[in-house]
Formats: structure tokens, sequence, C-alpha cells
């Protein structure tokens, strides 16, 4: 029984509902929300300021820093126990590799960008959102940049290659390949690749060329939500 | 040390604040949103001006404490990320953390706001135990009175998941339409002592500038549940008592906010 209709009806290239907007933490240099279907992530940038501890700094750039958290309630199961588990300190990693490419600290040696990212609820591809939410408020704080970055998780259910998989699309009771993925803007390439599941490598390769498509609607967004920012009047 | 604290003590001797409001005045907007997060049993985004904050209602079942075996439990827990403020680190809570959340669930446990024994489903073996996480998003002061609104509104909005009757597992991903036994309803209010007069929602720099504040948690009728002295400067008997006069009138005017976005 191949998976012919997704579970929510969305045809196979589309994604979830987007909402995104720049400007949400007042404390914050820079900050996001940046929610796609039931999932929701904020994203707070603090920096360049000093570095601790001070062996990390570098004299020659600016360094950033990622710090991913799902919130104790924001999980589809138990509470989740606050604190750094291996897997967000992963995740913080291979977030930091997705940025690191667009951000330009030369200007600011021996500094660092905290980037702090917390998810209130998630159902599947909370990295991608994450970064998605880092890339818009890096931006908002007013960080050089010479790309943006957008994110989304592409993948096969049973023989199908769909962008965007829910919870329920990664439990799928078959061959599920999950991929999520960073893509620069005017590059088109990828700074976050990761996969589990099983794929063959011309779905692969499928899945990726469908990532492109994808992750340009992600940008779209990004890029509304930071000129609904500098745009307003009031 | 921050450096308009002089003027902020000036100011407040005189009645006044840096921000032109009364000095019994809250920030506006007050702004609740609940059901901000499906995976959570209850949830809620709470804001007083430009501090906000989440909480969100985790059950689970376990066995019962043996002193209690016919009890259910609750844990309020609080997180001061580092998204929220440029003053909170990542890592184990600091002690202003801790004691946010002790004095919160002191205001709900002691005020028995849930009826404990209503939790209990076999004695002995089987009970729900009620977590709350308190989550800042922006800290712009007076997170006690915010959060305890944050952690009122998401119990509120709570209801238990399905349980499968063969197995006794949770299924958290359906709610049933049966809510907490919420019984009472504390509010805290925390009022602030700088220079001789007294303040309610104090932003960061009055907070900061303040002597001494009291936190005194109340029901409607206005029993008191939970209270907590906090900075280092005396009170006389005589300010205490206007400090819980003015925490007692606060809480109805909280309460109606409250109100307005809950049910």
């Amino acid at each position: 029984m191949a998976y012919t209709k997704r579970l929510d009806g969305r045809k196979n290239n589309e994604l979830r509902p987007m909402e995104a907007k720049a400007s949400v933490v007042p404390n914050a240099d820079g900050s996001a929300s940046f929610k796609i279907g039931k999932t929701w992530a904020i994203a707070a940038v603090y920096g360049p300021r000093e570095i601790f501890p001070r062996f990390l700094a570098n004299p020659k750039t600016g360094i950033i820093r990622c710090h991913y958290s799902m919130m104790p309630f924001s999980g589809s199961g138990e509470r989740i126990r606050p604190g750094r588990s291996r897997r967000a300190q992963e995740i913080s990693m291979v977030m930091e590799n997705a940025l690191n490419p667009v951000v330009d600290l030369r200007a600011f040696p021996n500094t660092v960008v905290d980037i702090f990212i917390e998810l209130p609820q998630t159902d599947a591809g909370t990295r991608c959102a994450a970064i998605s939410a880092a890339a818009i408020a890096l931006a908002d704080a007013g960080i050089p940049m010479t790309d943006m970055v957008s994110s989304i998780a592409v993948g096969q259910v049973d023989g199908t290659v769909v962008v965007d998989l829910m919870y329920n699309e990664e439990a799928y009771p078959a061959i599920v390949s999950d991929v999520p993925v960073a893509m620069l803007h005017n590059t088109k390439e990828i700074t976050l690749l990761q996969m589990d599941g099983e794929i063959s490598r011309e779905d692969l390769m499928k899945a990726l060329e469908m990532a492109k498509d994808a992750t340009e609607l992600v940008y779209q967004e990004q890029m509304r939500a930071l000129q609904e920012k500098f745009t307003k009047t009031e | 040390m921050i450096i308009n604290q002089e003027q902020i003590r000036e100011l407040a001797a005189q009645g006044k604040r840096l921000d032109g409001r009364e000095l019994q005045e809250y920030r506006s907007p007050i702004k609740v949103d609940l059901n901000i997060s499906w995976t959570a049993e209850g949830s809620s985004q709470v804001q007083i001006g430009e501090t906000v904050v989440m909480a969100g209602v985790k059950l689970s079942l376990e066995k019962p404490y043996n002193d209690t075996p016919d009890e259910g439990g609750i844990m309020i827990n609080s997180e001061l990320t580092p998204l929220s403020s440029s003053e909170y680190e990542s890592g184990p809570p600091g002690i202003k953390s801790i004691e946010l959340a002790r004095v919160i669930d002191r205001g709900i446990r002691e005020a028995k706001a849930i009826d404990m024994k209503k939790l209990c489903i076999t004695p002995g073996e089987k009970a729900w135990f009620v977590t709350v996480d308190i989550i800042t998003i922006n800290d712009a002061g007076n997170l006690f009175d915010t959060a305890g609104i944050a952690v009122l509104a998401a119990l509120k909005t709570a209801h238990y998941p399905v349980v499968n009757s063969e197995t006794g597992a949770i299924n958290y991903k359906e709610k049933t339409d049966q809510s907490l036994p919420l019984t009472k309803e504390p509010v805290s209010v925390t009022v602030y002592k700088v220079n001789g007069k007294f303040l309610v929602d104090p932003t960061i720099q009055e907070e900061k500038s303040a002597d001494a504040r009291l936190t005194i948690a109340s029901d409607k009728k206005g029993t008191i549940s939970a209270i907590q002295k906090g900075g280092d400067a005396p009170l006389s008997l005589e300010e205490t008592d206007a400090m819980i006069q003015i925490a007692l009138e606060k809480a109805t005017y909280l309460r109606k906010e409250l109100n307005k976005f809950v049910n």
C-alpha cells in the first residue's frame, strides 16, 4: 500500500502554513518567531558581546553560538526534563554550521553572537524551524549577512517523496526517511544536511531538488516578516 | 547598580515613576493567550507591559507518595531562559528561578487550589501528577505576578489526556473534556517598597532600586495562602499591613483582567 495521499491532504510539495514574525523579544538585539504547522520556534539574538569562557575568543572574528531548547511541555508525549540533552546539543552544533557560512563577524573580533531558541510546541521539523527563525533573528539584529538561510525537511514516506514531514508522517508504519535541509537563497548551497531512515539515491536527489523550491517558500515568508518589521509606520 | 537608581528613588518619594505611571498602577496591556501549545495539557502566554511569560501543564500518572497514598501531586518549575534577558545564562536554575517557582508553588499548594484527592485514581498505586513549567520569553520586570497569572491560566485551561482503559497508557495526543479539580484561584501580587513608598508592577530598573518586596498570594475571598518577603530592608508591622492591603486590592484587579480572557 503506497503512500499516495498525505495524512493531512497536502500535495507532496506543499508546506504546512507558515507564519513568521520579527522582533518578538524586546530585550534581545534581534528576535523572531517562526511557525510551520504546529511546530513553533522562537529565536533571540544577543550580541556581538564579550565571550565567556575567554579561551573561545577568536582574535580574527566574532563567532556564533546556538542554544536549542525544547520547552518541557513542547513534546507530543511526556514532559521533557529541562536542561540540555545530547540531542539539543547536537542540534545546536548543526545549527551553528548551517548559519555560519552567511554571517560575517570579522568586524567584531573576540566577540560572540548568542542565538537562543525555545520551542513552545512541536510537530516534527524543529531544527528546520529553529534555523529559519534564527536566520530572521540574525537579520533583525543587524548582523552582517551575505545570504539568507532557509530550512525545511524533505523525505520519503513509503516510496513517496514529500516535503515538510509532520510527526505522523515520520512515524508512519512503513519505510520512512527524514532529511532536514538548510539552503542558501542566492547560491542554493546546502548548509544543513542530515538523514535518518531509508532512502534510495534517486529519491534523495529528487527530495533535495524539491527542497530548492520548498526553502524558497520559507525564504519568502522570512523576508515578508523582515519587511513587515522594517516598514512599520507607527 | 543601575544608572538611574537615584532618580527612580527620588521620583518614588514624590509618588512618581519614570514611565509616568501611578505608583499602584499596572502596565498595559495585560494580555492572556490560552492554549498556546497543543502539546501541553493546558498552556498560556501572559503579557504585562513588555514582560512575557509562558506556562505549560503536563500530566502524568505516578505512584502516590507514601505519606499521602490517596493524593496526587503538583510541581511548579521555572526556567529563566537566556532568550528572555541578557542577565540569564544557560545551565541549572539559579536562586532567582528557584525562588520564583517555589513562591508560586506555595501560593497554589497551600491554598489547596487543586483538590489533590480528586487526582488519585487508585490509592497507593496511581494518581495524576501535575507539572507546570514557567518559561520566560521577555523579562521586563515583575515576573512574580506575570508568572502567577500564567500558571493559573494554564491550570484553568488544562484537560486530562485520554487513558487507555486496558493498558493504562496515556494518549497525550487526545484530550478528554474533563478539566483539573481547581477549587480556588490564588493570584499573587508583589508590592515593592522604594524609598518609603509602595509600588506594584515594577520595571527591571525599579526592581533593582527597591529596598524590599512582599509577594502575597490570595484567593477570591481575600484569604492569604503564601507570603514571601524579598530584599534586605526591614518592614515595620504598619508597612507590612499596608502592603498586604495593596496586594489584596490589586489581586482583585488582576483576577478581573484574567477573567476577561478565561471563560
